[in-house]
């Protein structure tokens, strides 16, 4: 099936793209992109498909089930859990993308560095990692998130400060296999310097698993941003986040399901969005006709 | 032809790489010293594991991330040895080049050969954009590439092995080095590849007035291409000359068994010849001269003392305790 299109590569150049947009055109990678952008436009233009304030009571209508006036219910205090969901995906956007950016950029030129030259640098930076690796992930982010006081700036210095060991670890030991290629050790009898072969050839060719982890990642940083909003340590009340809105259910989960339940399933939803997007983008970029 | 007014671009002096394995030191390359002159083509001919390639790793400061390298390689009277990689940068690429034996990965996946060619003008010239593309075009078409100017825009895997060692050597030559060091540029290319690469860079060579080290294991290669030629076995050179020299008569039993084995002018179906044995464990050299176990004329001496390599003729020495001997049966 796949076979008369990578043989049509080598002859009519025209069609070059067509086997890499072909591979986007799946069911995985279409619901992916739509539940994203979905998400992404939610997060942008909350006030044009929110029906109410977020933080408005309603005292007539408290604790409503879902219905027609309020298609996912409203909370204790009256306010439209539909309108706080749809709010929340600003902050929840905001916190994938921030909590996991910082330590992906740092944590790259960190593991392409100390992979490339080694010596006492490689040494120390793998006592970091097995210091900081052998801490529960969430134990290590709270304990920064105590020192530093909670809030959501807060919540993404502990996280870079943690995660970036992982995104490092990855990327050492990707541009460590990287480097025993024939192109790299060509690289350097051509006499380019360290920094061209380090991020011109041999980090564009590790990217394919840092991408792909990265996009693993937004969905759990998303996961963890309401851990720990829910455990107060992350976005403050009135503040509309998915794991304080969780939290605050908590107390009324027999008597309204909803008000914890919506935005549960948006948390699923984009994680789900996001790990679908980053599946299909690994399968893409995986680079094609090395054999 | 190598003449007497050519002066040393290369000369390289007690040059001893060791590894060290488990505590144990296992020198690949054992304190070998050659010249290469501007403009010649010296072959460094020997079976796998002889130490050629680690050589030419040595001399452009590759091999010192594995392993000691000793002594002196100098480059127009410069020590590149105690150089850093750093200061190695404007030497390599500009002055001296490199190819490899594998051209299906010797190129980076991700990007243009044009690109790749472009890389090397970027760090060695001033050319500005529109003249770099210009000389990479004049590049793919000097290396026999058809269609230059359309296939900048390619990607290495849309090239064939031989057109991949073409790319190879134009992104090699892009600065007009006086020096290229090919490492087995032809063995994983087919037999009618193989010849055309070999006249190309035979060609350059003679163009450009760029001296080669080819190594190569096959000595039919040497024979075609090569000025000079310098025999390495077990990390030691055991004979150098010109190459009408040591063809027409070697001074060096392992000499004359790699030359027997070459398949010339034999009647089909004729068992090849082989050199009995296999070269010695690096970490089990015999005391003597290393060649012995598997020689065919074999004395004592040999087995107690190693022959040095000693001058014995015009511009020929020979690493053997029996130099005038070793070649009589090809001379005969």
């Amino acid at each position: 099936m796949t076979l008369p299109d990578t043989l049509q590569i080598t002859t009519q150049k025209k069609k070059k793209l067509n086997p890499r947009v072909k591979a986007l055109l799946r069911p995985g990678f279409l619901l992916g992109f739509f539940i994203l952008s979905c998400s992404i436009i939610l997060a942008v233009f909350p006030w044009a498909f929110a029906p109410y304030d977020p933080n408005a009571f309603d005292f007539t209508a408290i604790k409503q089930p879902p219905g027609r006036a309020h298609p996912f219910g409203t909370d204790n205090l009256g306010r439209d859990t539909l309108s706080r969901v749809i709010w929340a995906y600003q902050v929840d956007m905001q916190i994938a993308f921030f909590a996991t950016f910082f330590a992906m950029v740092i944590g790259v030129v960190a593991g392409s560095l100390v992979a490339y030259h080694g010596g006492i640098a490689d040494v120390i930076f793998g006592r970091v990692a097995d210091v900081t690796i052998t801490f529960p992930f969430l134990v290590l982010v709270i304990a920064v998130v105590a020192v530093l006081g909670p809030g959501l700036t807060n919540m993404y210095v502990a996280v870079t400060l943690v995660q970036w060991v992982y995104y490092a670890r990855l990327t050492r030991a990707e541009i460590m296999t990287q480097m025993t290629s024939d192109y790299a050790s060509a690289g350097r009898v051509m006499g380019y310097s360290s920094t061209r072969i380090i991020f011109r050839h041999l980090l564009p060719n590790a990217m394919t698993p840092l991408i792909t982890f990265w996009m693993t990642d937004m969905a759990l940083a998303i996961l963890l941003g309401s851990s720990l909003g829910y455990l107060g340590l992350g976005a403050q009340p009135p503040q509309a986040e998915w794991g304080v809105l969780i939290a605050e259910g908590r107390n009324f989960i027999t008597t309204a399901w909803w008000m914890s339940l919506m935005p549960g399933i948006a948390i699923v939803l984009t994680g789900l969005g996001f790990s679908l997007v980053g599946d299909s983008i690994a399968d893409v970029l995986r680079p094609r006709g090395a054999a | 032809m190598m003449t007497s007014q050519n002066k040393s671009l290369l000369q390289v002096r007690d040059l001893t790489t060791t590894f060290y394995r488990n505590g144990r030191a296992l020198r690949a390359v054992d304190g070998i010293s050659f010249d290469v002159h501007a403009g010649e083509v010296l072959g460094l001919v020997g079976e796998s594991g002889s130490g050629k390639s680690i050589s030419l790793r040595s001399i452009i400061g590759l091999a010192r991330d594995y392993g000691t390298v000793e002594g002196n390689v100098y480059w127009k009277g410069e020590d590149l040895l105690t150089r850093t990689d750093k200061q190695l940068q404007c030497v390599r690429g500009s002055q001296i080049s490199m190819i490899f034996q594998e051209p299906m990965t010797s190129l980076n996946p991700l990007l243009t050969v044009g690109l790749q060619i472009e890389e090397n003008l970027k760090a060695h010239t001033d050319l500005d954009r529109p003249a770099r593309k210009a000389r990479a075009i004049e590049l793919l078409d000097t290396v026999g590439i058809p269609g230059a100017s359309s296939r900048l825009r390619d990607f290495p895997h849309q090239f064939s092995g031989g057109m991949r060692q073409r790319v190879m050597i134009a992104i090699a030559l892009a600065s007009c080095p006086e020096l290229l060091l090919a490492d087995e540029p032809t063995t994983a290319l087919d037999v009618t590849i193989q010849d055309q690469i070999l006249q190309l860079l035979l060609s350059l060579a003679k163009n450009l007035n760029m001296a080669i080290v080819l190594v190569t294991h096959d000595l039919g290669v040497v024979a075609q291409t090569c000025d000079r030629v310098a025999v390495m076995y077990a990390g030691r050179l055991v004979e150098t000359g010109s190459v009408r020299d040591v063809l027409k008569r070697p001074r060096h039993p392992y000499t004359l068994g790699l030359l027997k084995s070459v398949p010339e002018s034999v009647p089909p179906r004729t068992p090849l010849y082989s050199v009995p044995g296999t070269p010695p464990a690096l970490d089990a050299l015999p005391k003597g001269c290393a060649f012995a176990p598997r020689c065919h004329m074999v004395e004592d001496i040999c087995l107690g003392n190693r022959p040095p390599l000693s001058e014995i003729g015009e511009q020929i020495s020979s690493a053997c305790h029996f130099p005038e001997v070793a070649g009589e049966e090809v001379s005969a």
